[in-house]
């Protein structure tokens, strides 16, 4: 039995008021902060899929994204390094459509199909931008969902799956563009959405020998609610009992991660025997059908989601500030490039590969010292060269001391690690009011700078989100 | 252990006015410091046999000091350690003349640091390409981590810290006001100094030393020939260092509420200069308040006062100009500002004019005839440098 073993998601802190965008509109949408995208929205989402997971454990990685950072450069190995996984994995990255994260997972269940891998994680995330004051910035909203796919300890069975291929401009965006274009919306919708995710449906209901009335719930991508409800009374199911909150007022449409996301929501709120339709659209469409099985209980545990997630929330106070974050806004004197006369270079990178990505710090084998960043000689006991690196990511944090740098704005701090070990660090998706010598915190992976084509990844202490 | 106990002598200091310098040069400013040493000295630029030369900023090699000051083909030695620079070039150069390789030198200290451009530098120019993930220390983000701990540390409250540290910042003010060389010149209230804008909480406006062109440079020769040039050289009684090794990051359980390297540092120049209290025994000292934090962990940290007890004896006016020990006579970075390798100079330069007494309205009296002047390069978060020179008068 091939299917699903566990589930994450991540959903930003930061919030915007969708009547920032225009007056009267009701609702939310989730942000990415000022230190967020693609990959690190895939990495939390990933960890929390694998909380309780030996990461060993683990033979592939796919990310899915219309947004990843590079043009040319993997993700899929920055998430995979970050999370601390094998070398010896597929990576994969699969993009250029919103379908790319269900598309990811079929290919995942037909790699362990296959045997070539026991366990894959798939992550989606997006960050897409609408055009300032367009009904696509209205919609869009960031987040990412993982899952963990494999045949040994199913908690939801892919019983079947089919999918479309269908070549359209209706959606789209090239190298130059910085926001997705969208052709005529009526176009769009009648000769793409609400036509290629009903053959996809019928195909898989087909294929399953299911009826509408066997799912509990259409889990299902939608532009927006309204063509959502739409293609739900089109193919057959009922839009107030079956069609899987859309997410829209508290998140927005997040792209390649949306199917994934409201699965994840779906199975937050799913029982043993309950059947799940799951299609996805961009250029086609993917549509599967899942039962949940009795191991659904044990995942749920643990997981932040998104329930967890949606609840922990900050609203930007202004349009002003969304912009900025989306580097939107011209800037003069960029300061902490001209402050700090210091850049990203890849020698160092390499080296300090695993004190960056997956936060490794060292133990002293002799005296037992937690230490951060590494070292040689122990700062204890002296001793040379007698280390085991371990990993400090996942441990609980404390804060120390703070202060706000005065030239970046920027929230600095000491923070001690649950176990020992103490790391100076940027401090995220709070303020200085907030802080506190002694609070609980957790470390969490962001965008610390980006110069010379270089984005360069590392851990932040921020506030518990739950 | 041998060191420079009254080995060797300063007879000659110069020291540029400490301001915004947009017309001059760090050129123009080695010259007008080098000098005023030179004249004050009555040495002329090639009776110099070797110099040092200090700026984090402002000039890599020895030739920096060379071509300004017409220098020919003498060793000059480039020296860089952070805000400590100035006073280690002191340092190396007295082994020097201790040593006998050489009977007069040079040092100079310079920093022109109003061309960046910016409000102030930050980062490492010695090493420009890393990883680039760890977080951009800029120096009051650090001390202002060190005012928390300190104030956590002691349980004090917020508004009783900030008034303890805007004592100090009126302290120095009203002796930088008495100092025709200091950048600001003028006196400030309690009042305004607790209620300056916040630069990196809690230390505000007053709470910090400017950003500020200058030079200054010392003569140091052979004790023994010191009297060829004046009767009142100055003498080297004790030199100190202790750099830390970043241990607030590495040691958990490390509190940086006080800086370890200062208490290090101190502790080797007093057994060479044959200091047991410090309190009683110094005339004065010249130390370095990068912020005003700072100073109030000097206190401590070089056995001015008890631990924890810096905030009463801040109250009960010791370190003023007429306190049982006055502590940054001329000012102080906060109002000379700190061009980072003229700093150490600077601070050397107002604890030989004192013991010389001729520091004007600003005279202390000078009974032992000993004075610290005091650097510390680094943040307390990060681990630093602690540098000291003690002078003394001659027997």
């Amino acid at each position: 039995m091939i299917g699903i073993l566990a589930y994450g998601a991540y959903v930003p802190k930061w919030r915007m008021s969708r009547g920032l965008l225009r007056g009267g509109l009701k609702g939310e949408k989730a942000i990415a902060g000022p230190d967020e995208d693609s990959v690190t929205m895939a990495v939390a989402a990933a960890l929390d899929c694998l909380n309780g997971v030996d990461r060993g454990s683990i033979d592939g990685l796919f990310f899915a994204s219309t947004t990843a950072p590079y043009k040319e450069k993997q993700i899929a190995t920055i998430i995979a390094a970050t999370a601390d996984l094998r070398r010896d994995i597929l990576t994969v990255d699969f993009t250029n459509s919103l379908r790319a994260g269900t598309t990811a997972v079929k290919v995942a269940a037909d790699v362990v199909k296959a045997g070539s891998a026991k366990k894959v994680i798939v992550v989606a995330a997006d960050t897409r931008l609408g055009s300032p004051e367009s009904d696509a910035e209205v919609d869009f909203g960031d987040g990412a969902a993982a899952v963990l796919v494999g045949d040994d300890g199913v908690s939801v069975e892919l019983e079947a799956s089919y999918s479309i291929s269908n070549e359209l401009i209706d959606v789209w965006r090239t190298e130059e563009d910085k926001f997705v274009r969208i052709w005529e919306e009526r176009f769009a919708q009648t000769q793409g959405y609400l036509k290629v995710v009903p053959e996809a449906v019928r195909g898989v209901l087909e294929k399953s020998g299911r009826s509408p009335g066997d799912f509990s719930k259409l889990v299902v991508y939608a532009p927006n609610p309204r063509r959502g409800s739409e293609l739900c009374r089109k193919i057959g199911f009922d839009p107030n009992n079956q069609l899987q909150d859309s997410l829209y007022g508290l998140v927005g449409n997040t792209g390649t991660a949306y199917p994934l996301m409201l699965l994840v929501e779906a199975l937050e709120g799913a029982q043993a025997g309950d059947r799940l339709l799951l299609a996805s659209y961009g250029n086609g469409s993917d549509a599967s059908a899942l039962l949940v099985t009795e191991g659904i209980e044990k995942i749920k545990r643990n997981r932040r989601g998104i329930g967890a997630h949606i609840g922990s929330k900050r609203l930007i106070p202004d349009y002003n500030t969304y912009l900025k974050w989306r580097k939107l806004m011209p800037r003069g004197m960029v300061i902490d490039k001209l402050y700090f006369w210091t850049y990203p270079s890849a020698p160092p990178i390499l080296r300090e590969r695993n004190r960056i990505y997956p936060l490794h710090g060292t133990k002293c084998k002799i005296c037992g010292t937690v230490q951060y960043p590494p070292q040689r000689v122990c700062a204890k006991c002296h001793t040379k060269d007698d280390f085991e690196e371990i990993r400090l990511s996942d441990k609980k944090v404390t804060l120390y001391s703070f202060s706000r740098e005065p030239a970046t704005g920027q929230l600095i701090g000491l923070v001690n690690f649950d176990g020992g070990g103490r790391m100076w660090c940027n401090i995220g998706d709070t303020n200085y009011e907030e802080l506190k010598i002694g609070m609980p915190m957790e470390m969490s992976f962001r965008e610390v700078f980006y110069d010379l084509g270089i984005h360069d990844y590392f851990w932040k202490a921020v506030p518990v989100r739950v | 252990m041998p060191g420079v106990k009254d080995k060797v002598a300063i007879i000659g200091m110069g020291c540029t006015k400490f301001d915004e310098h947009w017309d001059k040069s760090v050129k123009d400013l080695i010259v007008d410091a080098c000098w005023e040493a030179f004249e004050d000295a009555g040495v002329d630029a090639k009776d110099i046999q070797a110099a040092w030369w200090s700026t984090m900023w402002s000039g890599e090699l020895g030739r920096t000091l060379a071509y300004p000051a017409k220098l020919g083909f003498i060793p000059i030695t480039r020296i860089e350690n952070r805000c400590a620079s100035g006073m280690d070039a002191i340092r190396n150069a007295s082994y020097a003349v201790a040593a006998g390789a050489y009977d007069l030198v040079l040092v100079c200290g310079a920093e022109k640091l109003k061309d960046i451009g910016m409000p102030s530098p930050g980062g490492d120019p010695s090493e420009p390409y890393t990883s680039r993930v760890d977080p951009l220390s800029f120096p009051v983000a650090c001390f202002a981590q060190l005012a928390q701990r300190y104030f956590y540390h002691w349980g004090i409250p917020l508004d009783k810290g900030k008034e303890t540290l805007a004592r100090i910042a009126v302290k120095n003010h009203h002796n930088g006001s008495l100092n025709p060389k200091a950048q600001f010149q003028r006196e400030i209230t309690l009042e305004q100094a607790m209620n300056a804008p916040i630069i990196s909480y809690p230390l505000g406006l007053f709470d910090a030393c400017g950003v500020t062109d200058g030079a200054a440079a010392a003569i140091l020769c052979r004790a023994d020939l010191a009297k060829n040039f004046r009767d009142d050289y100055i003498l080297l009684k004790g030199e100190g260092m202790a750099c830390g090794h970043y241990q607030p990051q590495t040691e958990d359980d490390w509190e940086p509420y006080y800086i370890e390297e200062n208490v290090q540092g101190s502790r080797m120049a007093y057994q060479e200069a044959g200091i047991k209290d410090p309190r009683r025994e110094l005339d004065l000292a010249i130390v370095h308040d990068c912020f005003t934090i700072t100073e109030l962990s000097i206190y401590e940290d070089l056995g001015f006062s008890p631990r924890g007890k810096g905030p009463e004896d801040v109250e009960a006016g010791t370190f003023t100009l007429e306190g049982e020990l006055p502590v940054n006579t001329d000012g102080g970075l906060k109002c000379f500002g700190h061009p980072i390798g003229a700093s150490g100079i600077r601070m050397a330069y107002e604890v030989y004019k004192q013991l010389q007494g001729k520091a004007g309205s600003r005279q202390v009296k000078v009974k032992s005839g000993l004075g610290l002047a005091h650097t510390f390069g680094g943040t307390p978060i990060e681990g630093g440098t602690g540098a000291f020179s003690i002078l003394g008068t001659r027997d």
